[in-house]
């Protein structure tokens, strides 16, 4: 049974939450510390230090409350439905001391029936001492003892505590944001902070520093320690508890315990008594309330009959059916989402659903609010190195439970301080304890070599070919523009080579009045001419390398070389690296021929659209292998390919693909035929030189035992069975896990996954960046069903589905997507709907289902039947692998919305601007109509469509021209005019652009522009000549299904 | 009485032997790799040049057993020498001699794949080598 903490420190209100689901009480102070409850405000925090959770035991105590309520704390945490006094010793166990914070509050119990204590009594005596800055005298004294200790004084010592105990500390603590710094303020804080709070601050978060414990030690703890039990179910447990029901009152479902008035709180904590009611029971009652919430969410619906489906809002990714307390704490969606927001408990269960489960990640996401702590020692699970997480369970304030392997670990000391509060014996209420994102400093332990500094290299194209398109100046000048912005420090370095059928070096030697260039042309055997000033420090040679950028693209122009030895420029550029690792872009414009490396065509135009025999597989494994010595040497490759050509990217990605870089691609590069592609270059180099970046990292992701990692989608190297290898991380990667039931999850109620991502940030600091998820489990195919993310599904299905293609071929692919929609809706007509209804039945959580997936076979990855060219399918690929999981969902299924008609109803608001919100319509022709104007939002484009009939107002309201004929061709800009109708349309566009780190190019479309076919290409609902309609694929599927 | 028949059961003998060392050994690297123990890179530049090898011992002494027109025992072999073939015609693209390919082998199927193939080659090599010994013994004894 679990038992309910008893936590007693100061402030802990929030201790209470029982982690227990099971046990209805809220018992469990301490194992949740993190949760904190609404309700915890404040003053409650105080009280409630104990929660005791009620069993049915609960009358008994009364009167035992009554007399003191801490005695009745106490006995809670040891046996569940316990008599009261006996109960504490029994137990014996982990019990510690009373919860501090328990007592003093408010008197009031709950139940009418007993009479209130007044306050003093009320506490324990470790209680009350707490206030702020005070400790108990007591305090130190371990915990079984202190208990028994605690117990006997109860009566006399809960006097002590004034009410007031609540304490300042708390306000701060329910969030923290940087604002808390405040207390670094303070002078006793301030040598640590200084020394490690400014790093931080440098980032965004707020930090905590907490150091200096020593002044503290000495304050003793107040909580009582619960303690627990071994049981693996106790630490399950801890996703049902409601902790912020009061909790003496518990004993009842949680649900209704909800309900009850805070002032009962205060006391409740007096007797607890847990019952346990079997976990299975909570969980029950867990999941009905968490589905009550969504009624919605229950319907089964025909799709055939309800055509649709697709919301008008922007889907939200379902909520999990966890406790709002535990819920709250969780790691956000955007970052960190499962397939199943239910996990079912076996894998045989899973292999029913015949959905896939995992996860898709963004770990390195921008984020605005990041905590940041600097704390000399990290806590982490001594056996299995989980980081402490909010849904951990203390046992006691001295010892928590890991969540994932379920180990009980010691609190170190310097962990029981809490920095924001200043309060000592509440390590629930850390930082770390409180936020499923956080980042840490990471002391010297977590370094193989000091940190690396910043190095960037570029690899130019320099061939004919090159040169004829005009990139070199596009791409010079941006990097001139950005060489302040590049992210790093003192010690950034920065070099260049370029290449045709030779290597050229550029040495910037300080000193040097222009750049000197050293050329190499044995490519054979590459080497470095010289083994300094090629990459040089970008501070001490800034003019020389602004000299060079500026002179680069003349240098080439008479060139007539038209061959490319990029494999030995790769090879060439890897050497110098090496020493020190860093990011290495490489801008190619055309099948390399020369060398190591070269290739040779293999596209045959003719067989472009069928699904047979093309050549998605690499065709020579060297790129593989330099990735792989690049990854060992924590160098990360990215390749801009700009080529009119096929250029065998199946082939030349592979060196971003496991040095985890990023591949762009901009077919038909012109610098004057292709202005577009000149623009969408020049947004994107702006992003990808400015944008945050992390060197020599690795990311390890654990999951609760039980369940295994089996395969990853991304760009990286595997090192070990859950370890990634990233010589670079950026924010604009995403990366999805495969992962699998090993073991039944039958005595857990919760699972937990962690990804920890370790980094050098380009200050040259190393950091590491922890995210934690927890979901529930649950035992019924029905479950599962219901907390299906259809979008993450997708997601994955997609990126296995690429995996398909390479290693299978396309037509598989394709056929494996269809039947993960016939299977799965199969399991759940055959397994969940009692009765056999004739249409198609789909439960609500997977309404969407059958169109993203109908909207992945015509994406440019997986769609047959077009004229598209192989590497723009693999690039298409590549993007599925890399991109985190809403931008896929953008460019696989885009959002449409009508903008000639927009109003100002059901508008955003937004710092005074006023954003239309149009709803998104369904993506059919038939949503169009020739006198409107539509704009579809693809993620890394935006499409303004405009019918020949559009209304003279949009045309000179919004677009500025006379009439229809003068729209240009190509517009990808929309002119400010002082026009409502233009402020409403660029303000919902900039608001489009703002939510994502990159910027989308407008296109504006008219009729018979090249576009147009772009445009209605992505309108997946309708036939095209060889791919099925929505209404068509339903019915291909429903044929399937009721077989 | 000591034929050529009984020389290629003698052989096969020793040879199998060397077989099972290679099993076994490829059962304990593949294992280390589950547990995390090595690097994928370094596990897969010890056990590629092992690949052939095996495969042309194997494929050796089932040239000899058909030389000594042993058709019972090469029927057994066939289907191993086929798959062997197959294996090594569906293998990655690779410029070294070898299998496995360090950035796929840690994908869990795969891993499952080429932990269950080294557990099957055993038992298979295993038998064999007691029916060689048989064979070698009934050659022998046989007149």
């Amino acid at each position: 049974m679990s038992q309910p903490g008893i936590p007693a420190s100061g402030g802990a209100p929030t201790g209470l939450q029982a982690q227990n689901g099971a046990a209805s009480a809220s018992g469990s102070l301490y194992s949740n510390g993190p949760v904190q409850n609404a309700l915890v405000s404040s003053q409650i925090s105080v009280n409630q230090g104990y929660n005791s959770q009620l069993p049915g035991s609960y009358p008994h105590l009364i009167p035992a409350k009554t007399l003191n309520p801490v005695s009745g704390q106490s006995n809670y945490g040891g046996s569940q439905t316990v008599s009261p006094l006996s109960n504490y010793q029994g137990p014996g166990q982990t019990l510690h001391r009373p919860p501090v914070a328990s007592n003093p509050a408010t008197p009031s119990l709950h139940s009418a029936p007993v009479p209130r204590m007044p306050l003093p009594t009320s506490h324990n005596p470790a209680a009350t001492p707490m206030p702020s800055g005070s400790f108990l005298p007591g305090a130190n004294v371990h915990p079984p003892l202190n208990w028994q200790y605690n117990y006997s004084s109860t009566g006399s010592q809960t006097n002590h505590c004034p009410p007031a105990s609540s304490q300042p500390t708390i306000s701060g603590n329910t969030n923290l944001t940087s604002h808390q710094y405040v207390s670094s303020g303070d002078p006793s804080f301030q040598n640590n902070f200084i020394k490690s709070g400014i790093a931080s601050n440098t980032n965004n978060g707020s930090m905590v520093v907490h150091n200096s414990y020593d002044e503290i030690e000495g304050g003793g703890f107040l909580a009582t320690p619960q303690h627990t039990n071994k049981n693996p179910t106790m630490s399950r447990s801890v996703g049902y508890s409601y902790p912020s029901l009061p909790p003496g009152y518990q004993n009842t479902g949680p649900p209704s315990t909800t309900g009850m008035p805070p002032s009962s709180l205060n006391y409740s904590s007096g007797p607890q008594g847990f019952i346990q009611t079997p976990l299975g029971a909570n969980h029950l009652a867990a999941s009905m309330s968490g589905l009550s919430l969504h009624p919605e969410g229950l319907r089964v619906i025909n799709l055939l009959q309800e055509r649709n489906m697709l919301p008008a809002t922007p889907l939200r990714p379902p909520v999990p059916n966890l406790h709002e307390d535990i819920q709250k704490l969780n790691c956000n969606p955007d970052l960190f989402r499962c397939t199943l927001t239910s996990i079912p408990q076996t894998q045989a269960l899973l292999n029913k659903a015949k959905l896939p489960l995992g996860l898709l990640l963004h770990p390195f996401k921008d984020l605005v609010q990041l905590p940041v702590v600097t704390s000399s020692t990290i806590v982490r699970c001594r056996s299995c190195r989980t980081y402490i997480n909010p849904f951990v369970s203390f046992l006691d304030p001295r010892r928590w439970k890991c969540n994932l392997c379920y180990r009980v670990n010691d609190v170190p000391e310097e962990f029981m301080y809490n920095p924001l509060t200043r309060v000592y014996g509440e390590p629930h209420r850390r930082p770390e304890v409180q936020n499923a994102t956080i980042e840490f400093m990471a002391p010297s332990e977590y370094m193989l070599r000091p940190p690396q500094p910043p190095v960037y290299l570029f690899v130019f194209d320099v061939s004919h070919n090159a040169v004829e398109t005009g990139y070199l100046n596009s791409v010079c000048q941006s990097l001139l523009d950005n060489l302040d912005l590049l992210p790093g420090n003192t010690r950034t370095k920065i070099g260049f080579i370029t290449f045709d059928s030779t290597i050229h070096f550029y040495s910037l030697q300080e000193g040097l009045s222009q750049p000197q260039m050293l050329i190499v042309s044995d490519i054979e055997d590459v080497f470095i001419p010289m083994p300094e000033n090629l990459l040089v420090n970008l501070n001490e040679s800034k003019e020389l390398v602004q000299d060079l950028l500026k002179t680069l693209p003349q240098m080439f122009t008479k060139t007539l070389e038209t061959q490319s030895a990029l494999g030995p420029a790769l090879q060439a550029a890897f050497k110098l690296m090496s020493p020190t690792g860093g990011r290495m872009s490489v801008f190619q414009t055309q099948l390399p021929t020369l060398g190591v490396g070269a290739l040779r065509p293999r596209e045959e135009p003719n067989q472009r659209s069928s699904a047979k025999e093309i050549h998605l597989t690499p065709s020579t494994d060297f790129y593989k292998k330099l990735a792989l010595d690049c990854s060992g040497q924590q160098v990360a490759v990215d390749l801009f390919l700009l080529s009119g050509q096929y250029s065998d990217l199946a082939s030349l990605g592979c060196i971003s693909r496991y040095s985890a870089g990023s591949v762009y691609y901009y077919p038909s590069y012109h610098h004057q035929q292709n202005p577009v592609q000149v623009q969408k270059l020049q947004k994107e180099l702006q992003r990808y030189l400015t944008r945050k970046i992390g060197f020599e990292a690795v990311m390890r992701i654990r999951c609760t035992k039980g369940l295994s990692i089996h395969t990853f989608h991304g760009n990286f190297f595997v090192r070990s069975t859950d370890l990634l290898s990233l010589p670079n991380v950026n924010p604009d990667a995403g990366y999805a896990v495969q992962m699998s039931v090993e073991e039944s999850l039958t005595d857990t109620q919760l699972v937990s996954f962690q990804s920890a991502l370790l980094y050098t940030s380009s200050k040259g600091e190393r950091r590491i960046r922890v995210h934690t998820l927890c979901l529930p489990v649950v035992s019924t195919l029905n479950e599962v069903f219901l907390g299906a993310d259809v979008q993450a599904i997708s997601g994955l299905l997609a990126n296995m589905a690429v995996d398909r293609s390479v290693t299978a071929s396309l037509s598989d692919a394709r056929d494996a997507l269809v039947n993960a929609v016939i299977d799965s809706l199969s399991a759940y007509r055959s397994s969940v709907l009692s009765n056999q209804q004739p249409g198609l039945m789909v439960p609500f959580s997977l309404r969407l289902f059958p169109l993203f997936v109908l909207a992945l076979l015509k994406q440019k990855s997986f769609q047959t039947g077009t004229n598209a060219r192989l590497d723009e399918r693999i690039f298409a690929m590549c993007q599925v692998k890399n991109q985190p999981l809403v931008y896929l969902m953008l460019t696989t299924h885009p959002s449409l919305y009508r903008v000639d008609n927009l109003s100002d109803e059901g508008a955003l608001n937004i710092n005074d601007r006023t954003i239309p919100q149009p709803p998104i319509l369904q993506l059919s022709v038939e949503k169009l109509s020739r006198d409107g104007a539509f704009l579809m939002d693809a993620g890394s484009v935006l499409m303004l469509w405009v019918g020949k009939n559009c209304g003279q107002n949009f045309l000179s309201q919004v677009l500025g021209v006379q009439n229809y004929a003068l729209i240009p061709q190509i517009m990808t800009d929309l002119p400010e005019l002082d026009t409502p109708e233009s402020a409403r349309i660029i303000a919902f566009i900039s608001w489009l652009r703002e939510q994502r780190p990159f910027f989308p190019i407008l296109y504006v479309i008219r009729d018979e522009s090249p576009m147009k076919a772009n445009f209605l290409q992505n309108m997946v609902e309708d036939r095209t000549e060889s791919a099925l309609s929505y209404y068509e694929f339903l019915l291909h599927i429903q044929q399937q299904v009721n077989k | 009485a000591f034929t050529f028949a009984a020389f290629c059961y003698m052989l096969a003998l020793l040879l199998t032997a060397a077989l099972i060392f290679f099993a076994i050994w490829h059962i304990i690297a593949f294992d280390e790799l589950k547990t995390d123990y090595k690097n994928p890179i370094d596990q897969c530049n010890t056990l590629n040049p092992l690949v052939l090898p095996e495969y042309l011992i194997h494929a050796f002494f089932c040239v000899m057993f058909l030389c000594a027109a042993e058709w019972l025992t090469l029927g057994l072999n066939m289907p191993l020498l086929a798959y062997h073939i197959w294996r090594y015609m569906s293998r990655p693209v690779m410029s070294g001699p070898g299998l496995y390919d360090p950035t796929t082998i840690m994908n869990a199927d795969i891993l499952a794949y080429c932990q269950k193939e080294g557990w099957c080659k055993l038992a298979f090599y295993l038998l064999a080598f007691f029916y060689y010994l048989y064979g070698m013994i009934y050659v022998l004894v046989s007149s």
